[in-house]
């Protein structure tokens, strides 16, 4: 393995969060990322950071962990935006929900059908099973509470979690996926009556599948299926050109994406999909977190390299004297490789997507649970890992 | 059926005796890797262990350094002891059709819903039947005997000695087991339900284990006691707690707290001890190490208030240790024993 040398590494310009968030054109941050690599944490931080400088925020959470929900006053999951009581003489204001998404669900259908529609909807065995569990609805309607949020104008800035998926792309893929199925052959072909061209067009075939279907599902499913079908068609064109404006929302120039990885193989690759994604679909992309990194402090610890350490280490153990510095040599010694390794992963991201602003933030000591440090980390956001200035990647591990 | 065929239930969770262990935990935390461990721990003895994976991600051949499988079961890892670990990467699409085409014979009909896009849409929509599907492929294999059936008094022996399930996360390995309720919206009567009942009578039978994944880190520390909750709610046998990544202790614990309480004197020391090795610029060197010292001192007290959380669910605890150069073939074969050694695989 040859490490990274000075010369061939890119350098990254610094995401500057406060120039973002503090820019009035700014209405949506989108944070992003693989699968606990701290997307509710970034996106709440940012909401903090944005109020404290000013701006009246809300963020949008999905499953966050409880403590955190407590500490945002959002343990009941009421799908409405509640206040988060913040200190005195706090400029702005921050309000946060957690995302109920059948409710979200249901208020959609409840807005683009009649009531007597909406019931027999709501009521539908299989709208139950595709508003709680089929796998885009928690994305989807994470977007269309955004969509709603934005449309209320209250808040002149929304920040939003993105659910726990394995693929980040889940997000932006879900609006599609969800019409996709509702609009799709099969769906429209097992609720057809049994007289419509349809049904004529494959003849045995499709007798052959219903039978199928029949055996494995049960009948009751087809026909919850068609009377959802049914009833669903007049909510649906409403629906399908909604989930569009949405989706061109996240394209407005007012939107920011900040996408969410930790240093390591995978999270980074799923990053690195994503950033070439929001490329792809012109969405605006304000840049990478690289969270719960382990940065060196500054000064001689900095200088000291592994092998150095690791050498030194030799000798105290030789001797059989001073056990502590002896242990503090190999601690420090694990701390520069891990160090080396972090900034090998993401120079081989950086070089693959050139130009793209970074910032990052050191794992605290500690899970993220209360408001104080939440500061922490929208302070390491703006500022670096260690609260000063400086990218301290760049000397980490050059010697 | 179940009850004649296991023995009736004794939620006892001792590994003795089981032979479908299930493994779960927080994402990342380790699973696939453990779960390919035990795989090879059960099979370090002789005999054949079915190792089955049902995320779709291909896990297992990413790990071995393997192409990705295709669906059927394939011998992957010898072992030395003459034991044999067998992988299958299952899917719904394809468990779907292999169960249509044994139980119906209807292959035709399966590959023309395919084609449509049905088997996917069915198991969409319908995601109890997927889970359904993977845990049916997975008890099959239990139940599975070897040889032509014969007509004499004594049952073939099992094909496989064990099976070990590279299963979902902590959130839904709840909804994923009990695939009995998953499916009684489904279908009340009729072949899935039957299915399902006899799924659920190996799952729920004191031959299947599930086994936790978990770092000392909070967040998993915190799904697998949510997770263990569970499983016993659900009347299943929580096996052992897996604690993975565990990184061997810098200094003695006393040495330690002294370091983080005082660090003026570990300040004092640590400069005289780099001063003795011959490093330069001792003492800044020293409060520089001074604060790593303090920062790590912190995380081992956290890591050990963790534990400690963990022993308290009085579960079967085993340690795997963290491999710097990460996992591969080799660095298995490690862990496997070190499994075997801690009473795992047994
Ligand atoms: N910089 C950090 N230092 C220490 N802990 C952190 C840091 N960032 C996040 N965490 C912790 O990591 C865990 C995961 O973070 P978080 O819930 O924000 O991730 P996520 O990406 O939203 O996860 P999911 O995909 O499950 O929604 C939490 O326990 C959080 O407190
Ligand atoms: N003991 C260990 N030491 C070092 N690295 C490890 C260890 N165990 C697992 N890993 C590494 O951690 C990563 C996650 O492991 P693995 O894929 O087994 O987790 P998982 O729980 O199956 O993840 P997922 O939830 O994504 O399926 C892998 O890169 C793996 O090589
Ligand atoms: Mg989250
Ligand atoms: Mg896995």
């Amino acid at each position: 393995m040859n490490v990274t040398s000075g010369e061939d590494t890119p350098n990254a310009p610094r995401l500057d969060v406060d120039t973002l968030l503090d820019d009035p054109a700014t209405r949506i941050v989108v944070c992003c990322g693989a699968g606990g690599v701290g997307k509710t944490t970034t996106a709440a931080a940012l909401g903090l950071r944005a109020a404290e400088r000013g701006r009246h925020a809300v963020v949008i959470t999905v499953d966050p962990a409880r403590r955190l929900a407590q500490s945002l006053g959002v343990e009941s999951l009421d799908n409405t935006p509640r206040p988060v009581a913040l200190p005195e003489g706090t400029r702005g204001s921050l309000h946060a929900m957690m995302l109920d998404m059948k409710r979200t669900f249901d208020e959609v259908v409840e807005e683009h059908a009649d009531p007597e529609r909406a019931r027999q909807i709501l009521a539908n065995p299989f709208y139950q099973t595709l508003s709680t569990s089929f796998s885009g609805t928690q994305e989807y309607m994470a977007m269309e509470k955004l969509g709603q949020l934005r449309q209320s104008g209250a808040w002149d800035l929304i920040v939003v979690d993105t659910p726990p998926s394995r693929s980040a792309l889940d997000f932006l893929d879900a609006p599609q996926r969800l019409g996709r199925f509702l609009d799709g052959r099969l769906i429209r072909f097992l609720s057809a009556p049994a007289n419509t061209g349809a049904f004529r067009l494959l003849g045995a075939g499709f007798s052959l599948v219903t039978s199928v279907v029949n055996k494995i599902l049960g009948a009751q499913l087809l026909d919850d299926l068609r009377s959802f079908v049914v009833a669903f068609d007049t909510v649906f064109g409403g629906f399908q050109a909604r989930a569009e404006r949405t989706y061109r929302l996240l394209q407005d120039p007012g939107t920011a994406f900040v996408v969410v990885a930790v240093p390591d193989t995978d999270a980074l690759r799923e990053a690195s999909y994503f950033v070439d994604r929001l490329t792809r679909d012109s969405m605006p992309l304000a840049g990478l977190v690289v969270n719960r990194s382990h940065p060196l402090p500054d000064g001689a610890g900095r200088r000291l390299t592994a092998a150095q350490a690791a050498e030194a280490e030799a000798v105290l153990r030789g001797a059989g004297t001073h056990p502590l510095a002896s242990a503090a040599l190999r601690l420090h010694a694990e701390r520069v490789r891990i160090r080396e390794h972090e900034a090998r992963l993401r120079d081989r991201m950086l070089s693959e997507h050139r130009g793209i602003r970074v910032a990052e933030v050191a794992a605290l000591p500690e899970d993220v649970h209360d408001l104080a440090s939440l500061r922490t980390i929208g302070a390491a956001l703006a500022d670096g890992p260690s609260g000063a200035a400086g990218d301290s990647w760049d000397s980490s591990t050059r010697h | 059926m179940s009850e004649a065929e296991f023995g009736p239930g004794r939620r006892s969770g001792s590994p003795a005796g089981a032979r479908l262990h299930i493994v779960t935990g927080k994402g990342g935390t380790g699973k696939t890797t453990v779960a390919t461990a035990l795989a090879m721990a059960l099979a370090s003895r002789g005999g054949r262990v079915l190792l089955v994976e049902v995320e779709g991600r291909q896990g297992v051949a990413t790990l071995l350094g393997e192409p990705p499988l295709p669906y059927g079961e394939r011998e992957l890892i010898p072992l030395p002891g003459g034991g044999r670990v067998c992988v299958l990467a299952a899917d719904a699409e394809s468990a779907l059709l292999e169960y249509l085409e044994l139980f119906y014979g209807m292959r035709l009909a399966g590959q023309a819903l395919n084609r449509l896009g049905a088997v996917d849409f069915a198991t969409t929509i319908a995601p109890g039947l997927r889970d359904v599907l993977l845990t049916g492929k997975a008890t099959e294999a239990v139940r599975r005997r070897s040889g032509a059936r014969r007509r004499s008094a004594a049952p073939a022996p099992f094909h496989y000695d064990a099976v070990v399930v590279d299963a979902p996360p902590t959130g839904r390995i709840g909804r994923f087991l009990n695939v009995n309720t998953e499916v009684a919206g489904l279908a009340r009567v009729g072949p899935i339900r039957t299915h399902a009942d006899r799924v659920m009578g190996v799952i729920r039978s004191p031959q299947t284990l599930v086994h936790f994944v978990t770092l000392l880190e909070e967040m998993p520390a915190q799904e697998t006691r949510d997770g263990i909750a569970e499983i016993d709610a659900l009347g299943l046998r929580v096996g052992s707690v897996v604690v993975n990544m565990v990184r061997p202790p810098l200094l003695e614990e006393p040495d330690l707290t002294a370091a983080a309480a005082s660090g003026e004197f570990a300040r004092d020391e640590l400069a005289a001890g780099l001063r003795a090795a011959g490093l330069a610029d001792a003492a800044d060197l020293a409060a520089a190490l001074a604060a790593e010292v303090g920062a790590h001192a912190l995380r081992v007290a956290l890591e050990h208030r963790t534990r400690e959380r963990l022993t308290d669910l009085g579960r079967p605890m085993v340690d795997l240790p963290w491999l710097e150069g990460g996992v591969g073939r080799s660095a298995l074969e490690g862990l496997a024993d070190t499994l075997g050694e801690q009473g795992m695989g047994r």
